[in-house]
């Protein structure tokens, strides 16, 4: 009976995995043609890596430029390509891809899954991503080189037209920025619809809705809207790519078309974006939190709602982008309120983190230290976009270098802090060795020290008057000072990244052997061996609360008995 | 370690939703996402053409074309019950039957707009009607195609005799995407040929 | 390994400490920005700070009791050296609480959200008074063409206002989006082709405020520079008789009229009462009284005047004006031509 109800009594295969030689080609081989959701998930978490160093640098290039006033590191068609394409890269081959990789990793783990629904899509989906990256990238080198630097995108992440037109941008700067996030776009509405069907039908037993981990929520959520949004900016591309090959006019001013609804289009698309970025995020830390804390999550069924909550309003938001473009007093109204709105589902998750740390014993672990960093800069970066909301504030700070602080706050305070959170902790399982802890601290501290350095003072020239996109600015502004500081903060994240690599790199080949359960975590993922063998689990696994290690773990006082 | 009490058999009927239905379903909300924007492009632009022609002028209500996709919605759903009762030859026949249904439906949009083009010099540079028209149009059209396909395939593998009972649940998940580009006609329809005249 | 490694990373992070603490030492406090969102100077600019300061205060009171609630969690129930090792007290949640944590914040965003929507109908909806100057402003990829209709004067980049006085901006493109920022005298509002907008100041102190195009609109976008004179009345009148006037014709400049006339300078450039009625680029009939030139990138001196026709990619490399290869004398002579027209 025992081994009936226990969720992990057969699931565990000891059996030691063959060690086969290989020779190296059949090793990339297989990672060429795998359809393992696990070694997926590990090229999604690489390819974007990879991608985070070059938009990275991309970065530092641009805070060289703006160090001091007058500076003339890059020319201007330089540093306007250096932006566009540092923000495109961080957006869709940064944070999508690596967010889906763990999505990939770790959603069919924690719901006793064999694999993803679509295994075959899975790839494809994979291989469409990588795809779009590339091409975006082959613009660097591609086309007529018109100013010595190929024609990457240089028009800024959100490309707005007319500027796009062909009689604006007459080389193919756009069209390399719209065909390539088609593709990859694809890619990701694929691998949506995969997780998708996954934590629909394939939970095992007793994984009902309501006890399905918070992470694997977030991302059924997070698909969900990425359905809706992800579509919209190809329909958008779409228009634009028939406006300048086929001499179409959906933007063209010149013969009755609209700047606005461009627009309009690109932040019905670009606001769920950034929640789409974020979600995961919170779910990430919604796994950390509890089990560095040694309490489960409280008010699991309020994170559920909440989650869902965003996601909704978050689909009737977009016009706080638009505050300045003259829209109508009632208009602008509405949407300051719903933006507003999104604080308080917003504010029931602090809350809920906070409560779960309440009473706890905490144990500061790496990834416990991300994100616990994540919860007040999330908070502060909440607290900003609030201030951006009330439309008035907002015609003063819209397209400032506020705005970038307050986005920087949520993408690398929140976003970046829990995809090394989330690195730290699922580490262990993918590979079977720990990172280094020492390092580990060294690299949170680094981190954190430049991120706050770089991005707090991005808060002041903003206020003082300093647009974004500029390549360079006046002296006699006093904006000098602030982003000097700024760029320094910048180099010093550059140097926390480094720590990182080595520690990834050293802690591969001489780490310490993880086991199966380093975390004494509570959810199906530390039931297999690590890493996971290709079919998970040897025999499908039985779960009867919201953590079945627990109920392993404790069975004089199992979850279930309180659900 | 203790035994853990727990009812016996309670998870004896574990289901869930299938695969086939929760993607399907999934691809279609997208879908619907990505026309939305088309047709509200389309609405937003209704009577902003700069010149002529304008769509009073040249659309004619394609009443025939409509008849035949909506029905092809009809014998697409005859035969998903056909082959859920295993009478393959009714299947067979009202399949084909959709096929040649919706293959008229794009013969008669080609038609239209050889029409357009040729006739009345309407193109998709000529005005934002234009622009509007054939893109909205024109995406619908794709999808038709791409069910087409479809369609045709598992067509072939019933003549081979490929395709048999046990396959009912692809073939309604099929059907599911053939019924979806129908009710998109239903939208495009409103919105260009009688919203926008 | 490790440790070693912590030794070169300690003294990574000493040496950036040390290279930030001193220029921010070193740097002397009060500069004058002319841009400072909370300096106001002018009624929708003072309406927004005083908005601005009650978000502020606002967040910053949430900021404190949630980040604090936060920071004392994190210490108090730290583990401790002597722990036990036994797992804490599971809770799983409190439906009282849950809903305190919901309606609070609820009161919160009614409360910012009401005081904001006054505001956005104070200003956006805000009467015409009967007496109030009206400017047509519109964008150019990297300059402003800035007309006073009922004046019947067009000028570039420096715009004259009256103090105490409402000034009424329309707002236009002539290629893609741009945006009208002056921080000091109101928040901005964009120059959109094909899509009028309108906004408006109303200055309270006399003075220069700086501002700058704020939507990325090509490569000088950074060099989109804007400067508004709030002036007294008199001076204002003075300033405008004087732009009414048609160009200074003066004989001694005759040789740079022809030089400006035979070229193509004359497709894109106006100058009132000559036969160049270009309208590509910035009016200059009254050049010369300008402070600056290419919006605002460079002083107007004759030195940089004659540089900036020579190669203003120079200047401002992808700007809209090529390079006319005049020689030396040719450039000299225009120059002269152009420092003429005050
Ligand atoms: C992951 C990314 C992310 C996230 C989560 C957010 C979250 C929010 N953002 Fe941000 N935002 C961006 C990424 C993000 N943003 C980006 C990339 C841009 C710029 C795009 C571009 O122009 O390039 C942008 C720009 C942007 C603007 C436009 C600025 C402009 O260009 O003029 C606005 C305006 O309203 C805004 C608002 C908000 C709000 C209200 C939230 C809210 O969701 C925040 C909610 C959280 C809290 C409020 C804190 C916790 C709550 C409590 C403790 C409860 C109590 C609080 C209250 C009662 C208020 N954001
Ligand atoms: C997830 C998203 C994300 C992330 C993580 C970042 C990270 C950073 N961003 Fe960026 N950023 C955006 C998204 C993001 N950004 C977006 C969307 C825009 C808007 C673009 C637009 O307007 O079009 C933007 C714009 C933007 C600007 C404004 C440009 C302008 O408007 O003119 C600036 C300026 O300082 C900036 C800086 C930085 C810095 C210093 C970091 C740092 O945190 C980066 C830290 C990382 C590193 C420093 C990498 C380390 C690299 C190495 C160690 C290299 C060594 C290795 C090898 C050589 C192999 N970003
Ligand atoms: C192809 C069009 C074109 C031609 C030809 C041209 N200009 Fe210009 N000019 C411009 C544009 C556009 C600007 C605005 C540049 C900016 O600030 O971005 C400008 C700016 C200027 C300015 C600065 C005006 C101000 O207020 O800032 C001067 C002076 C000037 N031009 C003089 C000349 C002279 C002299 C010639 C001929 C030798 C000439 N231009 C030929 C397009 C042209
Ligand atoms: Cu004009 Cu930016
Ligand atoms: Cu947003």
């Amino acid at each position: 009976m025992a081994d009936q109800t226990l969720p992990i009594g057969g699931a565990l295969d000891i059996t030691p995995q063959k060690a086969t030689k290989q020779s190296f080609f059949e090793w990339l081989s297989e990672w060429f043609i795998t359809v393992d959701h696990k070694k997926l998930g590990i090229l999604y978490i690489s390819y974007a890596l990879v991608f985070m160093l070059v938009a990275g640098v991309e970065a530092l290039m641009i805070r060289v430029q703006l160090a001091v006033p007058n500076n003339d590191f890059v020319s201007p068609q330089l540093y306007d390509r250096l932006f566009t394409m540092h923000g495109t890269t961080m957006v869709f081959l940064v944070g999508m891809p690596i967010l889906f990789g763990f999505a990939n990793y770790i959603v069919p783990l924690q719901i006793g899954a064999r694999d993803m629904a679509y295994p075959r899509l899975n790839a494809f989906s994979f291989w469409l991503t990588a795809f779009g990256g590339l091409l975006l990238y082959y613009s660097f080198i591609g086309g007529f080189g018109l100013y010595g630097v190929g024609t990457a995108p240089d028009m800024g992440w959100f490309a707005y037209a007319p500027l796009t037109e062909k009689a604006f941008s007459p080389g193919h700067a756009p069209d390399y920025w719209a065909i390539a996030l088609i593709i990859s776009g694809w890619g990701t509405l694929g691998t949506a619809i995969n997780i998708i069907a996954t934590t629909i039908s394939m939970r095992c037993k007793g994984m009902t809705l309501m006890r399905m981990p918070l992470f694997s929520w977030l991302m059924l959520v997070v698909s969900g809207l990425t359905l809706v949004t992800i579509t919209p900016l190809t329909a958008a591309q779409i228009m634009l790519m028939i406006d300048r090959y086929l001499g179409g006019h959906f933007f063209d001013t010149q013969a009755g078309g609209s700047a606005v609804m461009w627009m309009h289009f690109f932040w019905i698309f670009g606001h769920p974006e950034v929640y789409v970025l974020v979600l995961p995020a919170f779910g990430i830390a919604s796994e950390i939190i509890p089990v560095f804390s040694r309490k489960g999550i409280f008010g699991y069924a309020a994170m559920v709602a909440a989650s869902v909550g965003i996601g909704f309003v978050s689909l009737g938001v977009w016009a706080h982008h638009m505050f300045t473009v003259g829209m109508s007093t009632p208009t602008t109204t509405f949407f300051v309120l719903s933006t507003m709105l999104v604080g308080i589902p917003t504010g029931i998750k602090i809350f809920n983190w906070l409560a779960t740390i309440w009473g706890g014993k905490i144990v500061f672990a790496t990834p416990m230290l991300f994100c616990l960093a994540f919860l007040f800069q999330f908070l502060i970066a909440g607290l900003t976009g609030i201030m951006l909301s009330a439309a008035p504030w907002d015609w003063q700070l819209h397209n400032s270098y506020f705005v970038v602080a307050h986005f920087h706050y949520v993408l690398v305070g929140a976003i970046v802090f829990n995809i090394f959170a989330a690195i730290y902790y699922w580490f262990p399982k993918a590979t079977g060795k720990m990172l280094s802890e020492t390092l580990g601290k060294w690299h949170f501290w680094l981190f954190l020290i430049g991120f706050h350095l770089t991005f707090d003072f991005m808060h002041i020239p903003g206020i003082l008057g300093m647009p974004r996109h500029i390549y360079t600015y006046m002296p006699d502004r006093g904006w000098g000072i602030w982003n000097f500081i700024e760029t320094i903060g910048a180099f010093v994240q550059a140097i926390a990244v480094l720590v990182f690599l080595y520690n990834v790199v050293i802690s591969l080949m001489k780490g310490k052997e993880a086991g199966n359960d380093p975390w004494d975590a509570w959810t199906l993922e530390w039931a297999t061996p690590s890493p996971p063998p290709a079919y998970n689990f040897a025999t499908d696994p039985v779960v009867n609360s919201r953590r079945p290690l627990w109920d392993l773990k404790h069975p004089e006082d199992p979850d279930w008995k309180y659900e | 370690m203790a035994t853990i009490p727990v009812v016996q058999n309670k998870y004896e009927e574990w289901r869930l939703p299938s695969r086939g239905a929760s993607g399907m379903i999934s691809l279609i909300i997208g879908e619907t996402a990505l026309f939305s924007m088309f047709v509200l492009a389309y609405i937003f632009y209704i009577g902003k053409s700069v010149s002529g022609p304008q769509p009073a002028q040249v659309l004619d209500i394609p009443v025939f074309m409509t008849i035949c996709l909506w029905s092809s919605s009809l014998t697409i759903w005859i035969a998903e019950r056909a082959i859920e009762h295993n009478r393959m030859k009714q299947f067979t026949f009202f399949w084909g039957l959709t096929i040649v249904l919706g293959g008229i439906f794009l013969g008669g949009t080609a038609l239209e707009w050889h029409r357009l083009i040729y006739h009345d010099g309407l193109t998709i540079s000529t005005n934002l009607f234009g622009t509007t028209f054939y893109s909205l149009v024109g995406l619908h059209a794709s999808h038709v195609v791409v069910g087409l396909i479809m369609l045709t395939a598992v067509f072939i593998f019933t003549l081979t005799g490929h395709v048999q009972q046990k396959h009912a649940y692809n073939i309604k998940t099929l059907a599911l995407y053939w019924h979806f580009v129908d009710a998109v006609w239903v939208v495009v329809f409103t919105v260009v040929y009688i919203l926008g005249r | 390994m490790f440790t070693g490694i912590s030794k070169v990373l300690r003294r990574l992070l000493f040496t950036a400490g040390m290279t930030i603490a001193l220029p921010v030492s070193a740097w002397a406090a009060g500069v004058q920005p002319g841009t400072n969102m909370f300096a106001p100077a002018s009624k929708p600019a003072r309406e927004i700070e005083s908005l601005a300061i009650f978000i502020l205060a606002i967040t910053g009171g949430i900021f404190v009791v949630v980040g604090g609630a936060l920071l004392y969690a994190v210490i108090k129930y730290r583990r401790r050296k002597n722990d036990d090792g036994s797992e804490p007290t599971q809770i799983f949640g409190s439906l009282q609480i849950e809903m305190a944590w919901t309606i609070i914040p609820i009161m919160i965003v009614v409360v910012m959200f009401l005081t904001s929507a006054r505001l956005i109908f104070a200003i956006q909806d805000a009467p015409k008074p009967k007496e109030s100057l009206a400017i047509t402003v519109v964008g150019h990829q990297f300059w402003w063409e800035v007309r006073y209709p009922k004046y019947g004067v067009v000028t570039a980049n420096e715009i004259h206002v009256p103090v105490d006085e409402a000034t009424y901006f329309k707002l236009l493109s002539a290629d893609v989006v741009h945006s009208f920022w002056i921080p000091e005298l109101a928040g901005k509002t964009d120059c959109i082709p094909n899509h009028v907008n309108t906004t408006w100041i109303l200055p309270t102190r006399v003075g220069l405020y700086k501002g700058q195009c704020s939507q990325f609109c090509g490569t000088e976008h950074a060099m989109m520079l804007l400067r508004v004179y709030v002036q007294t009345p008199a001076q204002f009148k003075a300033w405008i008789k004087n732009q009414q006037k048609p160009a200074v014709e003066d004989p001694a400049v005759a040789a740079g009229r022809e030089v400006f006339m035979h070229n193509a300078c004359m497709d894109c450039h106006t100058i009132r009462g000559t036969v160049a009625t270009g309208r590509f680029g910035p009016d200059l009939t009254h050049l010369a009284s300008r402070d600056t030139l290419g919006s605002g990138s460079l002083s107007n001196t004759p030195a940089n005047l004659r540089a900036w026709i020579k190669d203003p990619d120079h200047f401002k490399p992808g700007v809209l004006m090529p390079a006319m290869q005049l020689n030396n004398k040719q450039l000299d002579e225009v120059t002269a031509y152009l420092c003429s027209l005050r």
